[in-house]
């Protein structure tokens, strides 16, 4: 039978050691590694941006404020405003439905409609003008029989709109098909057998487990369309203060040697980029856990 | 190799997992550290790989100082929790490893490394899965593949950590076994982590108890069992009941009541009488309880029993002896421990010739 | 809203291949497929139908064009190029930003993401101002006898600027999730810091880095608004394939501009198609 020992309950320290951490990479290595990662950032992403501004405030405030005075800089950023409005909603509710039926029921031919969801991700965005081209235009497929119609679609809003919603079709979409997988349909079952009608169950169980993903889509969603320029570019006709956007706003300008007033417009659009990126960082940081966890495009 | 541990501290920023330990391991013997969460077993054995970086204090590899020798040179085998397989490499290419990844000069030809991968797979009864990906693998499999790994850099001593704390209860039950008989035959100085008492005394030579980053006891498991050294022991290791009792002029009052346990206690005051279930007889005289509810346990029955003017304890009774709620007991412990406040403690039993009843400082 | 009435068994659609309890199936399935057939498939079966007017001969007699060929081989080649240097760069910044902590990290983290929040326009427009002579870059470049802007280099550091994000957000969630026992492993049988990182860290980020690789390869082939600025955009040296499209939209060559376009669909489908079939390979062996 052993006694048990007995342990003094602090004993005298001996020297601590200088060893190097057991496992990683040395002080130094990890150090030459940021280094090289923030130069190359600092290189491909900040100066860029620090560029747009530099540009747009060469000549100062007063040079700023005026190209925002000019009239096709106001009907273009109304056209945008405007195509914005139409396409993002659109976008919006054909993401809910299509996340509905994927993530709620199984049917044959399921993982082919994801795939074809996904599908304008991995289009040219002039081939996304060009389609809209050879459908509406002049000698497109249904071009001519509208025009008869006084309907014109190219070179005028409703080309501009469908283009806009063709290149920001998955948006809503992909973002809330993986969070509506992961959680399931168990909470809406439950409602329906306490009797609750289908409206009810979406808007009031549903809606409620969405909201953060859904407004992660339309972040995504909105600064694309905004900003979109080659799909636009396509089937805008560029008829300054009618088809302009404010990125082909952008274009004219700079291709007109008014750099200080494209910078100046470019500036705004890289302002709301910067306003997206830091509500899509809020919303990772705060709501990460409801937001879908696969890599994002 | 035998290891010695001298003074060993580790402070995680403000928070202490180890408190100056000092322990001997023995050439060739297998050991458990057990205790429960939070107690500093797998951040001991974790100082011991030189995984981590002790706070203070020495380990030493036989006459080698190993303090301060890096992970990577100490030679250690450590088979992870959660196996850390590479995932993208086949089984056979994960044994290989450690040999593979040695400077020319030292790794052994191909065909070499061939030979002893064969063998180790042999040696964990896996021989026909070399070609499999460790995701194909069922959790034992995927244990056994880690341990054929560390064991391929022929380690001066084995670590491992909880080695079967992810699998499931047969699964554990055949790997204990054959992690005693792989000790056996290989006879490499095994020091294994776990929370689970039954594992530990099952399964080692010695059993190092561990709580709140101190050494409780250090033992065979039946000088664990049987005599543990603190209440802490006697409550982590098998059932216990706790009664407060006084001593005064070395009898034992339990509420008010003498109890005779034959043998003379030196020391006065509160203390605490540690009983297990089996160790109760029933007889004529001693202490009397009401039963309350009874359950099958084992092959033995269990009874809640509430002392008079103690509380409840637990008993174990021959399952033919049938017992209702409200039936009256009287009973006695037949082995049993004291500790008083102070730390010290006695032990007995009645089974013990008078005067033979042994007692612990 | 509070409709807690007992309503009758909302009704399902018939077909029983169907299966799932809530209602709406009907109109949000249908929703679905109007939709994706009216944004999306009618359009490319438009392409699809321009494009089978060319015929075989005229497709070949297309590609045999050498203004056609040298712009694909830029759009192509620019975009390989670029992928590559994002490919490793883009390890890289995973790393950097999952693996170590240091002041600023979180803001580097989100900047990563600005490529797909800057209007591509922008991002041409100021590059092509960075690398001009009097840009900042370009300044320092032309007494090195470098020219990026108006010149082919142009077009990969667009294409660079572009396709950044995608490798660092392929690699990053893996490297988050990496347990850090398999480095102890490696470390307790020996292997040394380098070969722990090239043998064991390294090798399972490569179906990850090869998918955002595809992905920023496919992105830059199409790649248009942040290149035409920068580019200059001389027909057989620096002109690009979807600007080949627009010019050939502008001289009303719809056959010619579907052509290219199909090209460059096919790739991107072919691309994508190689994504599912390599991640489907690694879920299956790992």
């Amino acid at each position: 039978m052993a006694t048990g020992e007995t342990f003094p309950l602090d004993p005298p320290r001996p020297r601590a050691l200088p060893v190097p951490p057991p496992i990683g990479e040395t002080a130094m290595a990890r150090r030459l590694l940021v280094a090289a990662a923030v130069l190359f950032l600092a290189l491909i992403l900040a100066l860029p941006l620090a560029g747009v501004f530099t540009e747009g405030l060469r000549k100062g405030w007063g040079a700023w404020l005026a190209a925002f005075a000019d009239p096709d800089a106001r009907a273009a950023i109304r056209l945008t405003l405007l195509v914005a409005a139409i396409s993002v909603p659109a976008n919006l509710v054909f993401g809910v439905a299509a996340a509905w039926a994927i993530t709620r029921f199984s049917f044959p031919g399921r993982n082919l409609l994801v795939t074809l969801i996904d599908l304008p991700f991995s289009v040219s965005p002039v081939v996304s003008g060009l389609v809209f081209v050879l459908l509406f235009g002049a000698n497109g497929l249904v071009g001519p029989f509208l025009k008869a119609q006084g309907i014109q679609v190219i070179f005028a809003v409703p080309g501009l709109v469908l283009a806009t919603i063709f290149v920001t079709f998955p948006f809503v979409a992909r973002e809330l098909i993986p969070i509506m997988q992961a959680q399931g349909a168990a909470d809406e079952e439950a409602a329906l057998t306490l009797g609750a009608s289908g409206w009810t169950i979406f808007t009031r169980v549903t809606l409620p487990n969405i909201k953060w993903g859904l407004l992660y889509g339309v972040l995504l969603c909105n600064a694309r369309a905004m900003g979109e320029f080659g799909a636009v570019s396509v089937v805008s006709g560029h008829i300054r203060g009618l088809t302009n956007t404010v990125p082909l706003q952008v274009e004219i300008l700079y291709n007109e040697y008014d750099f200080v007033g494209a910078f100046a417009i470019a500036s705004a659009l890289a302002v709301l980029a910067l306003v997206t990126l830091v509500l899509k960082t809020f919303l990772e940081w705060r709501y990460g856990d409801e937001l879908a966890r696969s890599a994002r495009h | 190799m035998d290891i010695r541990i001298r003074g060993l501290a580790k402070d995680f920023g403000d928070f202490p997992a180890l408190h100056g330990l000092d322990l001997d391991i023995r050439s060739g013997e297998l050991l458990a550290l057990l205790g429960p969460s939070g107690s500093g077993k797998t951040t001991l054995l974790r100082v011991l790989a030189g995984l981590e970086q002790p706070s203070a204090g020495r380990v030493l590899f036989g006459e080698e100082d190993a303090s301060a020798t890096p992970v990577r040179e100490r030679r250690v085998g450590f088979v992870f929790q959660h196996y850390a397989l590479f995932r993208h490499m086949t089984v056979a290419e994960n044994i290989a490893f450690g040999l593979t990844s040695r400077r020319k000069s030292e790794r052994p030809s191909r065909a070499e490394i061939a030979r002893r991968v064969a063998d180790l797979l042999d040696l964990v009864q896996l021989p026909t899965l070399a070609k499999r990906y460790p995701s194909q693998l069922s959790g034992g499999q995927r244990q056994r593949v880690a341990l054929a790994r560390a064991l391929a850099v022929e380690p001066r001593v084995l670590f491992l950590d909880e080695p079967f704390g992810a699998l499931d209860a047969q699964v554990r039950k055949d790997l204990r076994k054959w992690l005693r008989d792989i000790h056996d035959r290989t006879g490499y100085t095994t020091v294994f982590v776990t929370h689970d008492q039954d594992e530990a005394l099952e399964l080692a030579d010695r059993v190092v108890v561990l709580n709140k980053g101190r050494i409780e006891q250090i033992g065979t498991p039946d000088e664990i069992y049987d005599a543990p050294a603190s209440p802490f022991v006697f409550d982590f290791i098998g059932d216990a009941s706790r009664i407060p009792v006084t001593v005064e002029h070395g009898r034992v009052a339990i509420g008010g009541r003498r109890l005779d346990l034959g043998v003379d206690l030196a020391g006065a005051g509160a203390a605490t009488l540690f009983v297990r279930p089996q160790h109760w007889r029933l007889g004529e005289t001693g202490l009397a309880g009401t039963v309350g509810a009874t359950r099958r346990h084992g092959t033995a029955r269990r009874v809640d029993l509430t002392l008079d003017g103690a509380g409840p304890v637990e008993i174990d009774l021959a399952p033919e002896i049938t017992v209702a709620a409200g039936d009256r007991l009287t009973l006695t412990p037949a082995r049993w421990r004291i500790f008083f406040e102070d730390g010290r403690s006695i032990g007995g039993s009645l089974d013990a010739a008078p005067g033979t009843t042994r007692a612990f400082g | 809203m509070t409709d807690l009435t007992m309503s009758p068994a909302p009704a399902r659609p018939a077909r029983s291949l169907v299966t799932g309890v809530l209602p709406g199936f009907g109109l949000a399935f249908g929703w679905t497929l109007v939709w994706l057939s009216f944004i999306v498939l009618l359009p490319l079966a438009a392409l699809a139908w321009k494009a089978s007017g060319l015929g075989i001969d005229g497709f070949v007699a297309l590609l045999a064009s050498p203004r056609v060929r040298a712009a694909l081989e830029l759009s192509f080649g620019a975009a390989l190029i670029a992928a590559l240097i994002n490919a490793v760069f883009g390890v890289l910044v995973a790393w950097v930003l999952t693996r170590y902590r240091f002041p600023g990290r979180s803001l580097v983290d989100a900047a990563v993401d600005l490529p797909f929040a800057l209007p591509t326009a922008v991002a041409g427009i100021t590059l092509a101002a960075l690398f001009a002579r009097n840009g900042w870059l370009g300044g320092l470049l032309a007494p090195l006898g470098i020219e990026v802007a108006y010149s082919r280099a142009g077009v990969v550091v667009a294409l660079v600027f572009v396709g950044l994000p995608f490798v660092v957000r392929t690699v990053q969630p893996l490297l988050a999730d990496f347990d850090r026992e398999v480095e102890e492993a490696a470390a307790t049988l020996g292997a040394s810091r380098a070969a722990t990182v090239f043998r064991v860290l390294l090798p399972p980020l490569v179906p990850a880095a090869l998918t955002g690789f595809t992905l920023a390869f496919a992105r830059g082939v199409g790649e248009y608004g942040s290149i035409v600025f920068i580019a200059g955009n001389m027909p057989g040296v620096t002109e690009i394939a979807p600007l080949l499209v627009v010019i050939k939209l502008e001289e009303f060559d719809y056959v010619g501009a579907t052509g290219i376009a199909v090209v460059m669909l096919a790739v991107s489908f072919a691309l994508l198609f190689a994504i599912n079939a390599l991640q489907h390979w690694t879920e299956k062996r790992w």
